[in-house]
């Protein structure tokens, strides 16, 4: 039974959830309107002025081919960031969970990168990966290799990737263990005495029953690789080359600040904004429904 | 179907020894139940027996062979842990048949098996549900299909019935019995009650502290329990003790043991043993009338529910045959 408290009168509820609406109200809704109001005007380049286009920018992005290229790249780009992201964190969980002696300190470990801002973990690797002076890039030369990720649009790509996941793994990491934990270990012994090993445990008994904690943890890390990475890809590749790590989120900001085309600045961001409630709309009406809860 | 024994089986959780050296051996299609207060090793044991806990020393033999190193599901067991642990995503029948997909079991076979399981167990109706639409009763009727479909050399029950009402556990306890003398597999019982282990044993172990402190016919330990611990455990009201030495008479070993179905009340002239009373229980079959001697000790006599009940605060003498009393030495040992 679910327990609710009630209130007599209105205001202190009200009250209640002013600050978060505050919040959302001056941060989210204020500039999404701003943006949807823009992304129907051209100002001039000196901004004293605005001329209504209607949806005129919207038609002159979706003919853009770099546009049309950057929504592959942002898809390539988030399913590689939670693909990586979430296998690493669940592999390094199942090892964790079964660990008896020395898991706290172990947690501890993985847990640090989460405290590391975006922009600085883009800085972390880029010096390790820069293409004269990082350690790696110097290694991978004494192999033989010519790691050069500022001209090979893949290498770029792997770059920001691998740098996206990592400070994530640890996030995912707490949440699968917790996942993990939170198994009943009987259930696991059961099934270990109907017969099944590890790997069939794991598949058929442990991940059925972290479904929940995986469904969670997709929704939150697709809209982590679509908005919070710009850090990372601001400071490692700034979307080059030649825009290969240019997703969507860096796509407005390239286009809006630097290229001063506000217009179709705000026009992609409103396309973002709808793109993301798209996909967690489809999220929780599909997949949620073949998670066991 | 199998034999099962335990050779002196030993384990310690690092330097903590929790089960002394347990010798037990189980023949073919015979019912054993542990029974021992909490922390007394006894769920230790059946895990031990189970592969999930490893044996520190001594040996586990099932059917002869050592099975101290093999994996649970290479042991030819099945259990029935307390919390049932129902595989909560899958639906009854999933559940029972579990076991037999990951041993690659035909499907019509498996279909038959679980059909058989399921009509055993009055299960049929629920064959589709998931374990969160049945009630206690009928999940542990699922946890038990599951162990029964396998069709193993031995069961492993790890207090079944505890998480059950009073009623539905006599139900089950019946139900567990009628099955077992059923399928003649040989089963191995862990309980803290001790009503079920009268009830069910063929032979019972009573666990003390790590110990097997008597390992017999549940009417043999009754009656000739071989320590004070196991007396005062088995049996409900448990037996009187008495220091022998305030008694001042026939005074062997350090305290005498006496069962209140074997204590009379009687006129206080013809005895040197009296009380006043503190209360009475009348149960309808029979009272259990609780006395407090001269000197402050504790005596529960039992009588059956046509005699006077002696009214609270009366003194009364109490007597037995010396035949049925119990001498324990200060080790707790029987002299």
């Amino acid at each position: 039974m679910e327990k609710r408290v009630t209130f007599k009168g209105i205001w202190l509820p009200l009250l209640l959830v002013a600050p978060q609406i505050v919040i959302t109200a001056v941060f989210f809704f204020y500039p999404a309107g701003q943006a949807v109001w823009q992304s129907l005007f051209i100002p001039d380049p000196f901004g004293l002025s605005m001329q209504y286009v209607g949806l005129d920018n919207f038609r002159f992005l979706f003919d853009d081919p770099f546009y049309r290229a950057s929504f592959v790249t942002t898809a390539v780009f988030s399913i590689l960031v939670t693909a990586v992201s979430m296998g690493v964190a669940l592999y390094l969980a199942v090892l964790a969970d079964r660990l008896i002696k020395g898991s706290g300190t172990y947690r501890t470990l993985l847990i640090w990168p989460y405290a590391v801002a975006p922009a600085v973990a883009g800085v972390l690797w880029l010096f390790m990966f820069n293409t004269r002076v990082g350690v790696v890039t110097w290694y991978l030369g004494l192999l033989g290799y010519d790691w050069n990720h500022v001209l090979n649009d893949g290498e770029a790509m792997g770059l920001v990737v691998v740098a996206s996941a990592w400070g994530r793994i640890s996030y995912n990491f707490l949440f699968f263990l917790a996942g993990l934990q939170a198994i009943p270990r009987s259930v696991i012994e059961a099934a270990a005495i109907d017969g099944a090993r590890f790997w069939t445990r794991f598949r058929t008994i442990v991940f059925p029953l972290l479904s929940p904690t995986t469904f969670f943890l997709l929704v939150v890390n697709i809209v982590y690789a679509f908005f919070e990475t710009f850090g990372v890809i601001h400071t490692i590749t700034s979307g080059g080359p030649q825009q290969a790590t240019t997703i969507l989120v860096y796509k407005v900001y390239s286009d809006g600040f630097v290229g001063q085309d506000l217009g179709s600045s705000a026009a992609q961001s409103v396309v973002l904004l709808v793109l993301v409630s798209i996909l967690t709309i489809i999220q929780f009406r599909y997949i949620e429904r073949r998670v066991h809860y | 179907m199998a034999t099962v024994t335990l050779d002196n089986v030993r384990k310690a959780f690092g330097k903590t020894q929790v089960i002394h050296g347990v010798d037990l051996d189980i023949a073919d299609g015979e019912f054993i139940v542990i029974v021992g207060p909490s922390g007394c090793g006894k769920s230790t044991l059946l895990r031990m027996v189970a592969g999930l806990e490893s044996v520190t020393e001594g040996e586990i033999r099932i059917d002869g062979a050592r099975v101290n190193e093999a994996e649970p599901m290479d042991r030819d067991i099945a259990m029935v842990f307390q919390n049932y642990a129902l595989y909560p995503h899958m639906s009854v029948f999933d559940n029972m048949a579990y076991g037999l997909k990951i041993a690659g079991t035909p499907k019509d076979e498996i279909a038959r098996r679980v059909a058989t399981a399921a009509g055993m167990l009055q299960l049929e109706p629920y064959l589709k549900r998931r374990p969160r639409e049945l009630s206690g009763g009928q999940r542990q009727r699922v946890a038990m299909g599951r162990a029964i479909v396998r069709k193993p050399a031995v069961f492993l029950f790890d207090e079944p019935l505890s998480n059950l009402d009073a009623k539905l556990r006599v139900q089950m306890r019946l139900e567990i019995k009628t099955l077992q003398r059923e399928l003649g597999v040989t089963s191995l019982y862990v309980t803290h009650d001790q009503v079920e282990a009268m009830t069910l044993a063929d032979r019972m172990v009573v666990m003390n502290a790590g110990r097997a402190d008597q390992i017999g016919r549940p009417l043999d330990v009754y009656s000739n329990p071989k320590t004070e611990f196991v007396a005062g455990f088995i049996g409900s009201p448990p037996t009187n003790f008495l220091d022998a030495a305030r008694l001042g008479r026939r005074a062997k070993g350090a305290r005498l043991g006496i069962r209140p179905e074997h204590v009379r009340i009687v006129p206080e002239a013809e005895t040197d043993l009296g009380g006043t009373v503190a209360y009475a229980e009348p149960l309808g079959a029979e009272t259990l009338i609780h006395l407090r001697t001269l000197d402050g000790q504790a005596i529960t006599v039992r009588q059956d529910g046509a005699h006077p009940i002696p009214e609270e605060g009366a003194t009364c003498g109490i007597a037995w045959e010396p035949r049925d009393e119990m001498h324990f030495a200060e080790s707790g040992q029987r002299v």
